[in-house]
């Protein structure tokens, strides 16, 4: 589904990503940590799109496509979905506008019907309770004056909402406590298919007592220095970064 | 009589203020004799005194303070067809235009270059409200418009309203006497038809008395590609306790220069909430002049402005408190395209007696080209010391990362922008109180910043050939 090969990333001349190689099939949950700074975020952004990163050397395939040459909307239609780590407040903008401008403006980019306001807003519904997000919440303007557990479980609302194929979570655990993280984690799982795929970016291992990874990747410096299964999440918990720092440097 | 005076006043391209201000001199000294036998007693006493402040004051430069921003020597310089219009008798236009503001249901009154134009002169209702010509009112009820008329506008301010004062002929009169809550909204569409370049006054007069409630919207609508300078003067008086909540729609063309001056003097306890919404207009000047006269009266006061090409949109506003507990808000928004420009100077004035002042001053502008520009100026002047003020200004893009988000589920990029234009424009647009008005704003306000004329569907059919 997606392959990536010797990506390099950098931001104002500074290199971010130096050298990524990860393979995601249909099905598989991988779980990429890794100390901060280390470049995390940053490969999830360059995989959604965000144009604020050069990408300097290295390929992206995704379905058979090159991805590299996508635009951030085109690579949303075609089914990548890129949960924030900071969801962004747009005052003004309806929750309903927001999700039904995604939702249609996804559907005509792949050449389908847009929704009728009836289906539209029954399926808004059936997504709601995956997350158990308040109904009051939609009627808002997006994550404006929601809080910390609500923005999360908004990014997994709009992620059950858009169906992605390849969804990107960058620390959705972070900020959350144990019910809000039970609840997001659940939801995580609700969506998971044996054809969709998800990779999981974070700082604790807390997340995958709820989600459990077929891969563990653990990102320093910019690049992947070990690859295991979920064992290795639980030996990183126990041992701390410092003992990958040890590894490598 | 004659009627034909704008041929004497051709002159070639007059750049020099001294010759434009004379020109509208001439034009007055030319055709006072068609003037004062148009109108009362009354009212030519104050077109006397309003000339010779004209005199004096001129048409605004740009090295008057409150004028910084705006030039409005070019717009004042053209040659126009018409100066002093003589009314279109059989225009009626009643049977050949309708209002499109789906479900709205309004009284509606037409000016056709300040001329009013409904068949009935002045309409009185069971309940004692009077609304019609101003002219006519001048002369079958001079009462009620003698104590109110030119008490607000100060002629000798102002060489615009000076202007106006002099040479306004009709426009529209509302009275709302004491107790009364107007049944239906009143809507004045102030309609530019002509296929001639045409300078306008319009004069409209609003009395809302004590503990009286009304809805007023004033369109003005430019239907013909003509070149138009209207200079529009608009006195509201607001009772104690009464309410009002005023709109003001301008949906012109690039060719049209509108100039519109709102004074409102409010008493005690009494509400005025005011909307201004600047859809399309070649230049748009408007000044706001609030007075609260009378303790625990309240001003809010919104407004938002969509310019793009070279247009150019200003707001002036002018709030005083004269009167303590008395509270005031203010939110003016722009949005400039391409390499329009918009200002905002705004002022409060908080006298020393007037404590327990709550005053709120905002502007916040969005420019989408980087030959777009906005001119800013809040300014607080507080002489009591128990009040709280607050005002501020900012200019900016749209915001990098709301866009990012959007599009990253899918948005593309003309709708993500379109969606945050919208949201920004909607906090104005939200406080349109009439619902049916609103919801053909917001309507309008799409297709605006969709690219499309912001025309209502009958107002874009051009109806008179």
């Amino acid at each position: 589904m997606l392959k990536i090969k010797n990506l390099k990333a950098s931001i104002n001349n500074k290199e971010i990503l130096k050298g990524i190689n990860l393979e995601v099939k249909p099905g598989e949950v991988h779980a990429i940590m890794g100390p901060n700074g280390s470049g995390k975020s940053t490969l999830a952004a360059v995989l959604a799109g965000n144009e604020v990163f050069e990408v300097t050397e290295g390929e992206i395939t995704y379905l058979g496509e090159d991805l590299l040459n996508l635009s951030v909307e085109k690579r949303a239609s075609k089914g990548i979905f890129l949960g924030f780590q900071y969801p962004i407040e747009i005052p003004g903008v309806s929750m309903v506008n927001f999700m039904k401008s995604a939702v249609n403006e996804q559907r005509k980019t792949r050449g389908e019907e847009p929704l009728t306001a009836s289906a539209f807003l029954k399926l808004m519904r059936e997504k709601k309770e995956i997350v158990e997000l308040e109904a009051k919440l939609t009627n808002r303007s997006v994550n404006e004056g929601f809080s910390g557990g609500e923005k999360k479980k908004n990014e997994i609302f709009q992620m059950a909402m858009l169906e992605p194929k390849l969804a990107i979570l960058d620390e959705t655990d972070s900020g959350l406590d144990i019910d809000a993280l039970r609840i997001v984690a659940n939801g995580i799982n609700k969506l998971k298919t044996k054809d969709n795929a998800t990779i999981v970016i974070t700082h604790y291992q807390r997340l995958l007592d709820y989600i459990v990874p077929d891969f563990v990747h653990i990102l320093y410096n910019g690049r992947i220095v070990k690859t295991a299964g979920k064992e290795l999440a639980l030996e990183l918990e126990e041992k701390g970064y410092d003992w990958i720092k040890s590894q490598i440097d | 009589m004659e009627w034909g005076w704008g041929e004497a006043l051709k002159n070639n391209q007059m750049k020099d203020i001294k010759d434009i201000n004379q020109k509208y001199i001439d034009l007055y000294t030319k055709n006072k004799d068609i003037l004062h036998s148009n109108s009362s007693e009354f009212v030519n006493q104050i077109r006397e005194k309003a000339f010779g402040a004209f005199q004096t004051l001129g048409i605004p430069t740009k090295s008057n303070e409150e004028y910084k921003y705006t030039d409005l020597s070019n717009t004042f310089s053209k040659d126009y067809t018409n100066y002093l219009n003589k009314k279109c008798e059989n225009l009626n236009i009643e049977s050949i235009f309708k209002c499109d503001v789906i479900n709205l249901d309004a009284d509606v009154f037409y000016l056709s270059k300040g001329w009013y134009q409904n068949t009935e002169k002045i309409k009185t209702y069971n309940n004692g409200v009077i609304i019609g010509s101003l002219k006519a009112v001048s002369e079958k009820y001079p009462d009620i418009f003698n104590k109110h008329y030119s008490k607000y506008a100060d002629c000798t301010k102002d060489g615009l309203v000076a202007l106006n004062t002099s040479l306004a002929q009709d426009g529209l009169f509302i009275y709302v006497p004491k107790n009364v809550k107007a049944e239906k909204p009143i809507q004045l569409i102030n309609l530019l038809l002509d296929n001639n370049d045409e300078f306008s006054n319009v004069r409209n007069l609003f009395i809302i008395e004590d503990n009286a409630k009304v809805d007023i919207i004033f369109c003005n609508d430019s239907l013909t590609e003509n070149t138009f300078l209207t200079n529009s003067v608009t006195e509201i008086f607001v009772g104690e306790n009464a309410h009002l909540n005023y709109h003001k729609v301008q949906n012109d063309h690039n060719k049209s220069s509108n100039i519109s001056s709102t004074f409102i003097h409010q008493s005690a306890n009494s509400n005025v909430e005011s909307v201004t919404i600047s859809l399309i207009g070649g230049l748009i000047r408007n000044n706001l002049t609030v007075v609260l006269d009378g303790k625990g009266a309240n001003n809010n006061t919104y407004g938002i402005s969509l310019a793009d090409k070279k247009q150019h949109m200003d707001n002036y506003s002018f709030i005083h408190h004269k009167e303590a507990h008395c509270d005031s808000a203010q939110l003016f928004k722009n949005i400039l395209d391409d390499s329009a420009t918009g200002a905002f100077n705004g002022k409060v004035l908080v006298d020393r007696n007037a404590q327990k002042t709550n005053a709120l001053q905002s502007n916040k502008n969005i420019l989408l080209a980087n030959n777009a520009k906005m001119n800013t100026k809040p300014q607080l002047i507080i002489y009591a010391d128990d009040v709280k003020c607050s005002h501020g200004a900012t200019v900016g893009q749209l915001d990098e990362s709301a866009m990012f988000y959007m599009r990253a589920r899918g948005i593309g990029k003309k709708e993500a922008k379109m969606l945050l234009m919208y949201a920004f424009a909607f906090e104005i647009i939200g406080k349109i109180k009439v619902e049916e008005l609103r919801n053909n704003i917001e309507d309008l306000v799409i297709r605006r910043l969709n690219g499309e004329l912001g025309l209502c569907k009958n107002c874009s059919q051009r109806v008179i050939n």
